[in-house]
Parts: structure tokens; C-alpha cells; sequence
């Protein structure tokens, strides 16, 4: 069956209205998609890191969460949900429980790539059947938009703040997809919203009914962060898309497979110009920064290429 | 109901509980001293005498995590730890206790780092003092492993529902071999039961959330409510001790209290060095001398009424601290012991002594040392320095 774009919107929503999201926000285009992902009627455990996400979505005495759902610290997601796994083994096992649960943890950019690698790597080592989404909007965004290890080259941010000396983050991201797909689990896949959210909805629906671990990292702008005007965020994703700034991969059991190859690769300025978060890149005395930052964007697009030739 | 006596461990005799008690879901990553209750349990796994999801997770604040997951998910959990793995898991305690999930955590206490030590004292279980868990300390193998026993009935109490440590010292109680006794597998079994989750994740008929964050306008109410938990936890400890009773004839309350009848010289202890003290109070009772000794067993929640209380008409006290807390003015148990006294106007002339920190040696006469000092104190009417060191190498620093 095809993917039919009215049918997906109109399923029921699992993460409803009346959260403290900002417009325009990544992370909740994120989490509703994904959620999309589940089959209606079936059962779902909820996990998410500290962050914008989870303080916007559960404020005491209100849920936005339509399925059980768990907050326990920043840095554990990945270990609690795999506490709630355990739970779910040991109670079905004991037949205190006979109905089937899908686990699902949401976690940001910070509490995926930086604080929260160790829990991550480890349910991921141990097999844990779940599947980890990461809303990368690229920094710390609930703190403020301090730079984390998923923060883009050059990008101003408030721990990286451009000066004098200081042309913004000096590395390039960390590419945690590839790590975690070193991990060797069954499902890994980068995606971001991109031509009606097939391939997010496939990639969730794909990911959460995968046996075994399963990871999507989610390119989920940040309009404070990024800087960017709420209705553009549609538009920032196909530029991250295009200009093969974020591509769209899978690693099915071991075997990179690219998603989608632009006809006409857009240059980097493309993305960045969207985004006053990179607004010093456009200097004439930057131009040199735009040059490297091409370099790094072909660089890295060429080894997905080999990867994904194999 | 049958009984065994056994030669074992404390690290043993814990794990034993555990066997017999099956818990659902079991996190655990390794530390020393108390590496040895998940391996003696993962044994029980792979063997098939138990069922429960042994999760062997990455990191200590990874097992608490999981602990925490699994409990709320409604699963009975627990983990084990010592140190640093204690410290790692620091923020997350306070989750659990927040969260209100009766998880329990085996606790072998040890030295914190700086200098690495891995030997006995209570700065790690010290350090979580303030965390909002239950702490009940044993003084050896059997109460140990009494304490695993009776844990889950504390903790899961309707009335508490808060977490619960079981701590023993590190090596001295966890790796020294005595005589107990066990209950037999179905006793305790039926006595422990199945735990029975109000609201958990995986309730197939309601949702539930867990976690929240809670502003200003609602925090403080739920930091009463583990406060409120936290008073209801004295009676249940009381009440499973006396249910516990009943199956093994033993009795534990929230002090022990030991030739404190006509007692003069008192002191304060908890842990494994209460069996040494009491070594003492047996030979200087022998000549004569009125000394006597409370242990406490539960020290969250902290029974300074009770302690207060057994302490009026001694004419001197120490108060015994196997952790600094670097307050100048003495550690843990001496702050809340005096705080206490001083409450129900117990006039005592007190002294807090530091000792065995890092594992340093407490001999019984060393304890002797301790009466000895408290008769001189009431002899000249003046406690002199109240914060003192015992048993450091250099004599003249004591």
C-alpha cells in the first residue's frame, strides 16, 4: 500500500493540542509524526530526555500524551525506557500482562549525541527492543541554544557566540546516525521533514515495528535557535535535504541504503542563508568560511555515497 | 517454619534473599564490595531458579534508571551498588524517591574516592542520606539479609511507597563469612507476595504519566508528600518487623538498644561496629562499669525521639560517625543525634567521634577507649572538644 498523505494526517493524535511547544517547532512536527507511525490501537510506552520537549508536553497537572508516558532525568532515556523493556520481559513472562506495548523515547540533540550517548550506546549494545528518536535541532535549545557536539559548523549560539575571534562553532557535527549504526542494530535511518512526511512516516513506522533496537535521527528545526520566521520551517528541511546538508539515509541489518539523491544539488548557501544563526557567514569577508564549509558538505556526502555502495 | 543455619556472606545472604524473593526486573552493573549480589544473582538466572530480567546495563546511573523504569512500569525492582556507583546514581535517587516508586537498592557501603578506597565507611550511603530513600542498616549477615527480606513490604506500603536501601558495611559484613540463619523459600515467598502497582505504564486499561516537571506552585507539595511518606515509614518498618517476627523470631525496630536499661556511658553507632561496641559493653559490664549502646537501624527515617529518649539519664554520650561530612562541627549522626537531644532535652555530655573511615580498624578496645573517655567527661563535668578523631596514625592528632 502506498503512502497516502490524508490518510497519515488524519489518524488520531497521539500527542494532542494544548502543549507549550513553541510555533513552528521541529520537535513537535517530530513527535506527532512519529507517533503517526504506530498502528491505531496498539499500545505504546513513551519515554523522553529533559528538555523542550518533555517540560512543554507534561507541566504537572497536565499530559499532552495520549500513551503512558515517562520523565526521569536528561541523560537516561534510553536506560529507563530500558527498565520499562525489562518490566514489560518479566511481567509478560509472569502473565501479569497479556497485551502487546511498542516503546518509543524522544530526546534532543544534548540529551542524545552529548549526556545521553552512554545510556543510548548501551540499551543499543543490549538489544533493547525499542526505538530511539532524536529531535535534532542541533543545540541546546531549552537552555537557551548553547552549542552541543550536534551544533553546525560556524553556527552562532551562546556558548559559541560570534566575535571578534570567533566565527561560531569551529567543528563540524558529530554523525551520531553512523554511530549508532556501528552499533549494529537491526534499523538506523536519518530523515527530517521532507515531500508530505513519507519518508518520516516510513522510517517510523518501519523503525517502531522493527524487532530490536531501532534509532531515527530527526533534522527538527528550532525557530528560536535557528532563527528562522515559523512558517519557513518546511521550507529550511527541503533546503537541508537538497543541498545534501542532511541527507536522507537508512542502515537496514548492516546495509547503508541513501533515500533520496537530489537531481540538482543546491549549494550549501542555500541552507544557510535561511537562518540568521549563520548570518556572519555572508560577510564578503566570509566567504572563505562558505568555501569550507562546501568542502565539508561534499566530503562527508561522498562517504555516504561509498557507504551506501557497498 | 523451617530454618537453616548456613555459614555465608552478607553479599551472599542478600543475594539469597533475592533469590527467594524473585523480583521482576534486576539492573545491575558491577562495583566493589558489592559486585558479588548481582553475580551470586545472575548465577540464579542462568540457572532458572528465578525469573527475573537481569538487565546488565552500562553504568550505575544507567541501573537506577532502569530500576526506575521497571517500577513504574509496575514491575518490582532493585539494584545493587557501592561508592562511586552510589554517587554516579545520585540524581537519579531522588528521581525514584520522587516518583514514589518503592524500588529498593542493595547498598554495600564504601569510601568514597579521593583517595580511591574500597573499603568500609558510610560516605556513600551518607551522601544519599538527603535523597528521600528509607536506609535501614545491618550490623551483620543476618540482619542483612532480614532487612532484604522485609524491604519490599516497607517500601511498597501504601501508606510510604518510597525507596528503600539496605546497607551493610563493604567487606567487614558483605565479604566476612558468619553463622545465620535462613528462612525457608516458601516463607519468604509468602511472605514478601507480589507487588501490586496502583498505576503503572503498562496498564492495559488506563494510562499513566510519570515525571512531570512541576513549577513553583506545585513542588513544594509533593516534597511534603514524600516528607509525609517519608513519618508513615516509621510505623510500617515497626509493623513489618513485627510481622517478621512472627516468621522467624527475631525482632528489629527502628533502634537497638543494648544494656541501655541502667546505662551511665552511651554510645551511638550504626552498622557492623555495633557488634564490636557491644563486645565492649560485655567486658567493662563485667567490672562493673554501666555502659550501654544504640544502634540504629533505620536511619531514614531518623528516630531521634527514640534515640533521645534511650539516651535520657546516661551522663555521657558518643555519637559515632564513619563519615566526615566536613562541617567542622562533626558528621552525620552526631548533627541529627544532638539535634535530637537537644530537642527532647536530653542533657547528656556529648561527643562525636569520627572512626574506621576509609576502613581503618575499630577493635573492641577501642570502643573500651570510647567508655573510658566518657567516664573522665562526666568526671570533670566537661565534654572538652565535642568533634574528635579515633584511630588515626598520628596518636597526637587525636
Amino acid at each position: 500500500m502506498g503512502y497516502n498523505f490524508k490518510e497519515i494526517m488524519n489518524k488520531p493524535e497521539r500527542f494532542a493540542p494544548g502543549h507549550r511547544m513553541c510555533a513552528g517547532c521541529g520537535a513537535t512536527i517530530c513527535a506527532r509524526n512519529v507517533l503517526r507511525g504506530l498502528h491505531e490501537g496498539d499500545k505504546a510506552v513513551i519515554g523522553c530526555a529533559t528538555g523542550c520537549l518533555n517540560v512543554s508536553s507534561f507541566q504537572y497537572p497536565y499530559v499532552a500524551w495520549e500513551d503512558s508516558y515517562i520523565h526521569s532525568a536528561f541523560e537516561n532515556a534510553s536506560s529507563t525506557m530500558s527498565g520499562v523493556v525489562g518490566a514489560y520481559n518479566a511481567m509478560k513472562r509472569k502473565g501479569k500482562i497479556k497485551e502487546d506495548y511498542k516503546f518509543i523515547c524522544f530526546g534532543g540533540d544534548g540529551g542524545t549525541y552529548d549526556i545521553g550517548i552512554q545510556s543510548l550506546s548501551g540499551a543499543m549494545e543490549r538489544g533493547t527492543n525499542y526505538t530511539y528518536v532524536c529531535y535534532d535541532n542541533g543545540a541546546y535549545m531549552n537552555t537557551g541554544t548553547q552549542r552541543s557536539s550536534a551544533t553546525p559548523m560556524y553556527a552562532d549560539t551562546t556558548t559559541t557566540p560570534v566575535g571578534s575571534q570567533c566565527d561560531g562553532k569551529e567543528q563540524y557535527r558529530k554523525d551520531l546516525a553512523a554511530i549508532i549504526a556501528a552499533h549494529d542494530i537491526p534499523y538506523a535511518a536519518q530523515t527530517t521533514f521532507f515531500k508530505g512526511f513519507k519518508d518520516l512516516h516510513e522510517k517510523a513506522e518501519r523503525a517502531i515495528y522493527t524487532d530490536g533496537p531501532a534509532f531515527l535521527n530527526v533534522c527538527a528545526p528550532c525557530p528560536t535557535g535557528w532563527k528562522y520566521k515559523t512558517d519557513e520551517i518546511m521550507e529550511i528541511c527541503r533546503l537541508a535535504v537538497e543541498t545534501n546538508y542532511w541527507p536522507l539515509y537508512e542502515v537496514v541489518e548492516g546495509k547503508w541504503i541513501l533515500n533520496y539523491e537530489p537531481k540538482n544539488r543546491l549549494p550549501i548557501e542555500e541552507f544557510l542563508k535561511t537562518q540568521a544563526r549563520f548570518k556572519h557567514l555572508f560577510k564578503p569577508e566570509n566567504e572563505h568560511l562558505i568555501e569550507k564549509y562546501q568542502q565539508e558538505v561534499d566530503r562527508r556526502w561522498e562517504d555516504l555515497l561509498f557507504k551506501c555502495s557497498r | 517454619m523451617p530454618k537453616k543455619r548456613v555459614l555465608m556472606s552478607g553479599n551472599e545472604a542478600v543475594a539469597t534473599a533475592l533469590r527467594q524473593i524473585n523480583p521482576d526486573v534486576f539492573p545491575a552493573f558491577p562495583i566493589t564490595p558489592s559486585t558479588e549480589i548481582p553475580q551470586y544473582f545472575s548465577n540464579y538466572v542462568s540457572n532458572g531458579l528465578v525469573d527475573t530480567e537481569f538487565i546488565t546495563v552500562e553504568s550505575e546511573h544507567s541501573s537506577m534508571s532502569a530500576a526506575i523504569g521497571a517500577s513504574a512500569a509496575g514491575a518490582r525492582a532493585l539494584t545493587a551498588t557501592s561508592s562511586a556507583g552510589l554517587a554516579f546514581m545520585w540524581e537519579v535517587l531522588g528521581v525514584a524517591a520522587s516518583h514514589r516508586l518503592p524500588v529498593a537498592l542493595c547498598a554495600v557501603c564504601r569510601a568514597l574516592t579521593g583517595p580511591l578506597n574500597i573499603n568500609c565507611d558510610h560516605s556513600d550511603t551518607m551522601g544519599a542520606k538527603d535523597s528521600g530513600w528509607i536506609q535501614l542498616y545491618a550490623e551483620n549477615n543476618q540482619e542483612a539479609y532480614d532487612n532484604m527480606v522485609m524491604a519490599f513490604n516497607i517500601a511498597e506500603n501504601k501508606d510510604v511507597m518510597l525507596p528503600i536501601m539496605i546497607c551493610q558495611d563493604g567487606f567487614i559484613t558483605s565479604h566476612a563469612v558468619n553463622n545465620m540463619e535462613l528462612l525457608d523459600d516458601l516463607t519468604v515467598k509468602e511472605f514478601v507476595g507480589e507487588y501490586e502497582a496502583d498505576h503503572y505504564l503498562l496498564n492495559p486499561d488506563e494510562t499513566f504519566a510519570v515525571g512531570p516537571y512541576a513549577v513553583s506552585d506545585y513542588y513544594m507539595e509533593s516534597r511534603k508528600a514524600q516528607a509525609h511518606a517519608m513519618e508513615n515509614a516509621k510505623q510500617v518498618i515497626l509493623d513489618v518487623a513485627k510481622d517478621f517476627e512472627k516468621i522467624s523470631g527475631r525482632k528489629y525496630g527502628l533502634i537497638e538498644e543494648y544494656q541501655m536499661e541502667d546505662a551511665e556511658y552511651a554510645v551511638v553507632i550504626i552498622g557492623s561496629a555495633a557488634g564490636t561496641t557491644k563486645d565492649a559493653i560485655d567486658k567493662m559490664r563485667a567490672n562493673g562499669d554501666k555502659v550501654g549502646l544504640v544502634k540504629i537501624r533505620s536511619f531514614r527515617p531518623f528516630p531521634g525521639k527514640e534515640i533521645a529518649t534511650a539516651l535520657k539519664g546516661c551522663k555521657a554520650v558518643a555519637v559515632m560517625d564513619r563519615s566526615e561530612s566536613f562541617s567542622t562541627n562533626g558528621g552525620p549522626v552526631g548533627a541529627e543525634t544532638m539535634q535530637a537531644m537537644y530537642s527532647e532535652k536530653c542533657d547528656a555530655l556529648t561527643i562525636n567521634i569520627m572512626y574506621g573511615i576509609g576502613g581503618r580498624d575499630v577493635r573492641v578496645e577501642d570502643m573500651m577507649n570510647v567508655y573510658e573517655t566518657l567516664k573522665d567527661i562526666a568526671a570533670k563535668g566537661e565534654t572538652g572538644d565535642v568533634y574528635r578523631y579515633m584511630g588515626l596514625r598520628d596518636k597526637e592528632a587525636k
